[in-house]
């Protein structure tokens, strides 16, 4: 069984139809990137996937082990496992960075029936992952993402990713504001957490990003379904040629 | 599966009801009759045994009365007060004075020990441990006041011997007279305004607290105040002097129970901080807000005002609320002393149908008088909450500085959050400065937190507290995990 299989998903906004009879299954240890032009319904499969409202499932179903996704809140989709890194990482003032990682972390635990982490265990853990990901102390204390770069705040995301150990991590446009040094220490410490038993779903607008997280398939999605599914050859195909004649296919 | 079932708990307890003070203690009580006439003003002072002195005042306070009119300037609702409808006295039936705790009806103690106050003597002896390298004083000496009476006073003798009086003001009318008589009604005046007025003809206890030239306080100062009775008003009187450069940190609590009518709560509070002396008032005020629909609920009008009387005082105001139908409140400082200090930090959360107007007024008249104001109002369901404030600066307040600065945060959009700041300035060398921002808990920024796993309610306590910090830091140690957890129980039911 794949860990995540998305079946003829068709969803609208507003009353707008922006996925049609989307179809992807991603198996576990695997990287699946998802391409597509603006407006192809990247972001919404991203959102849809993690259960942001204002979407509206009209058809299909998305099972994540074989458990109904859509009939789960964000934060119970959370705990199972499901993580997706921003293109737009909130800022929560007041609130210091290192207390919202051990809220959510320990949130997580008590749904699935598990312990607090320990303040040493917790502490221990966060110095680790922050100093491979270059984030600073201080950082940790100021507000969640208030005041960080656009830099910043990407590996925060990340950060929290490696902390919750997710089964299926959804990256949505994580290149984006990116300069190549920030690109490389995020793709590093996305690279890090490959595992067998975890999966993720890439997705961007650019070949970029996949020179350095390396997908195992590449997905080109237009008008709300995927056209078109290849090895990470086809992400250099597209960079070379563009999308236009996906839309074309699509139509 | 558990997440689910916290879920229905969760629900279940909103829909409910959220406010957990709401029980009635069963204790007779000793009641004057209803209404309110001179026989009455007479009665509560024959009963609190006062110098004549005592009962012409407030006699004086009841004629003003008759001829005032409830001031209408506020932003909240509510229909006409039946002045003759309510008791003006209550007080727990019991033999003459306690002499100990053990003499106190059993029933009240049970009901402070529901309300999570230390009251026993050797639960209050225990203290309340601080980190390592805190004040090494961790006690809190608490004064109960159970309708119109103070039931209890916990570490007289200890406070008894650093020189500081705490206790009853009933009791300070008799063992201090000349005291009460030279501060009382020096900082509002018995014709200062309508419930401040009617506080004054009908008070029937409340707390004193006199801390000597030079001295500490030893401990955390505390008085919990309680509305037991049906159709009972608490008027209160609070008297704090601290005399030259002394120290009193004051915390205090209020709840009642869950009534279908209407209760008036109107205090009046007053502080003197003389020359280098300081007074901090903190308040977790929780009175029952109210049903769903609306129905019930404390009005609560209160009178809060410091006089910063000597040079460098300080007076810093911290309050909480939470509670009450009705908040008419606005603790105030008279900068009346050169390089005083004046301080306000709130937080004032109204959820169902509360109808929060609340702030503050520094009034500079020293040289060089400083003021800060830092207010947070947080507005769910259908409620209304207002900031009202009033910095002024009078002709000879040369150098005064004040810099405000008021948040509003709105969940949910059936509730509305309003600033009304009032600057008045009397000479070119004050420096006023004021900041104001009003935003929403957004959707996104719940479904941020929402996707690392925290859920609606917890999304938005933590937004919440977030939001309060800088004022939940000016609290006493030993009440801000109370007052945090109070925050998220007072939000409960304003997502979703």
């Amino acid at each position: 069984m794949h860990l995540l299989e998305v079946k003829n998903l068709h969803v609208e906004v507003d009353g707008r139809k922006i996925l049609n009879g989307l179809e992807l299954s991603v198996g576990k240890g695997s990287v699946h990137a998802i391409m597509g032009p603006n407006g192809s319904g990247k972001s919404t499969l991203a959102h849809v996937l993690a259960g942001k409202p204002g979407y509206v499932v009209t058809q299909g179903e998305v099972l994540l082990d074989g458990e109904n996704l859509l009939e789960l809140e964000p934060d119970e989709r959370a705990a199972r496992g499901l993580f997706l890194a921003f293109q737009y990482p909130l800022e929560i003032p007041g609130v210091a960075t290192m207390t919202f990682l051990r809220t959510a972390l320990n949130a997580q635990r008590k749904k699935r029936g598990e312990a607090e982490i320990s303040t040493p265990e917790f502490l221990k853990r966060v110095r680790e992952v922050a100093a491979k990901l270059a984030i600073d102390q201080e950082m940790l204390r100021r507000g969640v993402n208030v005041g960080f770069s656009g830099g910043e705040k990407k590996r925060n995301e990340i950060l929290q990713m490696a902390l919750l150990e997710p089964r299926l991590c959804v990256l949505d446009e994580t290149d984006s504001g990116l300069d190549i040094d920030a690109l490389k220490i995020v793709a590093d410490g996305v690279n890090r957490l490959r595992h067998p038993d975890r999966a993720f779903v890439v997705i961007t607008h650019y070949q970029r990003l996949l020179n350095y997280i390396v997908p195992d398939v590449v997905h080109v999605l237009s008008r709300g379904r995927i056209v078109k599914t290849g090895g990470k050859e086809l992400a250099l195909e597209l960079e070379e040629r563009g999308y236009a004649q996906y839309h074309e296919e699509a139509a | 599966m558990p997440a689910v079932q916290e879920t229905v708990d969760k629900v279940r307890r909103i829909d409910v009801d959220q406010y957990k003070y709401g029980f009635v203690t069963d204790i007779e009580s000793e009641k004057a009759p209803k209404g309110l006439s001179e026989d009455i003003v007479r009665f509560i002072s024959e009963k609190k045994n006062e110098p004549e002195w005592m009962l012409r005042w407030r006699l004086d306070a009841y004629r003003r009365w008759l001829t005032m009119q409830e001031p209408t300037w506020a932003r909240v609702k509510f229909g006409p007060i039946d002045y003759q409808n309510i008791y003006y006295y209550a007080a727990p039936k019991k033999k003459a004075g306690p002499k100990s705790l053990d003499e106190i009806d059993p029933e009240i103690l049970a009901t402070y020990e529901k309300l999570g106050i230390p009251l026993r003597e050797r639960e209050a002896l225990l203290g309340i441990e601080r980190p390592a390298g805190e004040d090494p004083y961790g006690k809190v000496a608490v004064d109960a006041v159970f309708d119109s009476v103070s039931v209890a006073t916990t570490f007289k003798e200890e406070l008894a011997k650093a020189g500081v009086l705490f206790m009853p003001i009933s009791e300070a009318l008799q063992k201090h007279p000349e005291m009460v008589k030279k501060y009382l009604g020096t900082v509002v005046p018995i014709s200062d305004n309508f419930f401040a007025t009617l506080n004054s003809a009908v008070f029937s206890d409340g707390s004193f607290v006199y801390v000597p030239p030079g001295v500490r306080c030893p401990m955390e100062l505390s008085t919990y105040f309680r509305i037991n009775e049906r159709n009972t008003g608490q008027f209160e009187r609070t008297l704090i002097i601290a005399d030259k450069g002394s120290y009193v940190s004051y915390l205090e609590g209020c709840t009642a129970p869950t009534r279908d009518e209407n209760q008036l709560h109107a205090a009046v509070v007053e502080l003197i901080a003389l020359d280098d002396a300081e007074i901090k008032y903190s308040t977790i005020q929780n009175w029952y807000p109210g049903d769903k629909s609306g129905r019930g609920g404390v009005y609560n009008f209160v009178t809060k005002r410091g006089d910063c009387r000597g040079r460098n005082s300080k007076i810093s105001w911290t309050q909480l609320e939470t509670g009450s139908a009705i908040t008419w409140k606005y603790p105030s400082c008279i900068l009346r002393g050169d390089n005083s200090r004046g301080e306000f930090y709130s937080i004032a959360i109204s959820n169902g149908h509360q109808q929060v107007d609340s702030g503050t007024k520094m009034l500079h008249l020293g040289k060089n008088s400083t003021s800060r104001i830092i207010s947070k109002g947080i507005a769910a369901g259908h409620s209304q909450n207002t900031y009202r404030g009033l910095v002024m600066a009078h002709q000879r307040a040369k150098g005064a500085r004040n810099f405000t600065n008021c948040d509003s945060l709105l969940i949910g959009d059936k509730c509305g959050a309003h600033t009304t700041p009032y600057v008045e300035t009397k000479n070119s060398s004050a420096v006023f400065e004021h900041e104001a921002t009003t935003s929403k808990i957004s959707e996104d920024t719940l479904f941020y937190c929402m996707q690392r796993g925290l859920s609606a309610e917890d999304a938005v306590a933590l937004v919440v507290n977030g939001f309060v910090k800088d004022v939940l830091q000016q609290l006493p140690m030993e009440f801000a995990v109370e007052a945090q957890k109070l925050i998220s129980i007072s939000l409960e039911g304003s997502v979703g």
